[in-house]
């Protein structure tokens, strides 16, 4: 597979939190590079700093120290760069949850929507392209249900048609696949790559999930805040 | 994309449950307004009703409302050829107790000299007192019907007429009958007691008295001339319209008046308090779809709309079903309650205010929100 443009530049990143005796290390010098097209698997045992990672790509979190860069845009060097930080990630990160994470009071296709709402999309243009993803991601025919009624692999659709309504180039997710069975949690993998392909993204995943390692183009291994192997 | 409305939409019947708790409660606020309101109306009305100019009541009194007032009645021709007065009457109060359709009624009973400065001005139902006796005028709410007739003191009395808004500041419904009638009831003894009198060898009747006199004055005739000329004759009071209402306001309602303001002042600071506790529940409740707002990028400003404006439906809603209430039992009440367009403004404005300083309490917790509790479990 040919691999596109650098999404994500992290260069020697570092967090900790507390100071003295009770200071923790969650990330040391960490340097990481994810290109369009890719999709990684970030793994370790808990504690390791792998949702400490995502939080810091997904810019809702400060690193104590480093550089980062999103899609080309240095976003943090020392301090945030950018002051709309939710404007950064409504405009270049999608988000895909472990527990779908949908607004409860929205149908399927308002949640989708919403996103382009708030990204300033016209009301029938926003709802069109949430119709039209809903139905790529064969939940078309859930479109007005409410969250209450959808069943875990159509609910965890829904969620990935919201991350990437906005075209995103960067998807997060953090352990997308905890709530399916073996042969769903395929599938919304294989979906996932698919689309890295086809809108030249990247996704970032967070997993313990084994059987779905090989769907992944690279994993990384943190462990106490240190990038283990590549 | 409304937040606000979707998400009421979505627990509908809960927040529509709220919402007719706090009407309940802005009920029960604007009806303290109204009995205040009423309160103040019942006690002007009785004041205002006779058209006087001047009363003159007996010296060192403030009476017939404040204090009690007792004045020989002819003092009212003394009054009468006061240079400026175009008319003058005598005129009785007195609360009494009957009986009617098996139930005691109280009321408040007025006596008046016909033709003279006193009398009810607006006939609702029926006609005026045509007759030197036995005659009356009820207000509606004594619940008395044209034709019915009454016993006071001794004597039975026939209804010819009804009037309107015409009460004490007690509440109490009026009557009003001719003063000769009112001296009578005041001071006819029942025979037992006659009978006592007489063998005391003291007088079979009372002393008639009445409270005060009244005073219509000419056009253009110096109102403080003649109430400086009463006051000079040292065993009589005079008050103008403006200070009787005063006094009135003063010393009968103020009372009522601080305590019923007390009264709301409290249910006002309930009312606040219920509605911060309800909009802080409500964000609280949301706390993890706020999270997941704020990760996908939703600005400040939407997350601060979705909660001031559901408090602000909230408050609007509590505040019409209020008044829609009060407005349809109003009439219930055992007192006048009298809301004036004003008071429901006034009450709106400071609903909104609560409802906007409430909602300040769930914004600080939803701003407070890391978007990072949206991610994991």
């Amino acid at each position: 597979m040919a691999l596109g443009d650098i999404l994500i530049e992290v260069t020697g990143v570092a967090k900790h939190f507390g100071e003295g005796p009770t200071r923790v290390d969650a990330l040391r010098e960490v340097d990481l590079t994810v290109r369009a097209g890719e999709v990684i698997a970030l793994l370790g045992p808990s504690g390791s700093g792998k949702t400490t990672l995502l939080n810091v790509i997904g810019c809702i979190l400060a690193p104590s120290a480093g550089r980062v860069v999103l899609d080309g845009e240095p976003v943090f060097d020392g301090k945030w760069l950018r002051r709309d930080l939710r404007r950064l990630r409504l405009d270049k990160i999608g988000f895909i949850f472990q527990a779908h994470n949908l607004l409860p009071f929205l149908t399927a296709e308002e949640n989708v929507a919403v996103v382009l709402d708030l990204a300033g999309w016209p009301p029938d243009k926003g709802r069109a392209r949430a119709r039209e993803l809903l139905e790529y991601l064969e939940v078309g025919h859930r479109a007005p249900a409410k969250p209450a009624l959808l069943s875990g692999g159509e609910a965890q659709r829904v969620a990935i048609a919201r991350a990437l309504a906005n075209r995103p180039r960067i998807i997060l997710a953090d352990e997308p696949t905890a709530a399916l069975d073996s042969k769903r949690a395929g599938l919304v993998m294989d979906l996932l790559r698919k689309l890295a392909t086809e809108q030249e993204a990247c996704i970032v995943t967070v997993t313990h999930d084994e059987k779905i390692f090989d769907r992944f183009d690279r994993l990384i291994h943190l462990r106490d805040g240190r990038l283990a192997d590549a | 994309m409304n937040l606000a409305l979707k998400d009421i939409r979505h627990g509908l019947f809960r927040f529509v449950l709220t919402c007719f708790g706090l009407g309940l409660l802005m009920t029960v606020v604007l009806a303290m307004i109204g009995i205040y309101n009423g309160l103040v109306a019942d006690a002007l009305a009785i004041v205002k009703a006779p058209a006087a100019d001047v009363w003159v009541v007996e010296a060192g009194t403030q009476g017939p409302f404040a204090e009690a007032s007792s004045i020989p009645p002819d003092t009212r021709d003394a009054v009468a050829r006061m240079p400026g007065v175009a008319a003058a009457g005598a005129i009785t109060y007195q609360t009494l107790e009957a009986s009617h359709a098996g139930r005691t009624l109280r009321v408040y009973a007025i006596g008046y000299e016909l033709g003279r400065p006193g009398g009810p001005e607006q006939i609702a139902e029926g006609r005026g007192i045509a007759t030197s006796h036995f005659e009356l005028v009820a207000d509606r709410k004594t619940g008395l019907l044209v034709g019915d007739t009454l016993r006071l003191g001794r004597d039975r009395y026939s209804v010819v007429g009804l009037v309107e808004d015409a009460t004490n500041t007690g509440g109490d419904p009026a009557v009003y009958v001719t003063l000769a009638d009112a001296l009578s009831i005041q001071t006819k003894l029942d025979p037992a007691a006659a009978r006592v009198q007489a063998a005391r060898g003291a007088e079979p009747v009372k002393r008639p008295t009445v409270a005060a006199v009244i005073a219509r004055m000419e056009p253009g005739a110096d109102v403080g001339l003649l109430v400086a000329t009463v006051r000079q004759w040292k065993h009589l009071g005079a008050l103008t319209e403006a200070e009787q209402e005063e006094l009135l306001l003063v010393s009968v309602v103020d009372k009522a008046r601080r305590q019923i303001g007390l009264f709301l002042g409290i249910l006002l600071t309930v009312s606040a308090v219920v509605i911060a506790l309800i909009i802080y529940t409500m964000t609280m409740e949301k706390l993890k779809q706020i999270a997941t707002l704020k990760l996908i990028g939703a600005p400040d400003r939407t997350i601060i709309g979705l909660i001031v404006q559901q408090a602000l439906i909230l408050g609007g809603s509590g505040w019409a079903i209020g008044l829609a209430l009060i407005l349809t039992v109003k009439d219930n009440f055992p007192r006048r309650v009298e809301l004036e367009p004003f008071n429901a403004i006034v009450l709106a404005g400071i609903v909104f205010a609560v409802c906007l300083a409430s909602s300040g309490l769930g914004v600080r917790a939803a701003m407070k929100v890391d978007p990072a509790t949206a991610l994991g479990g």
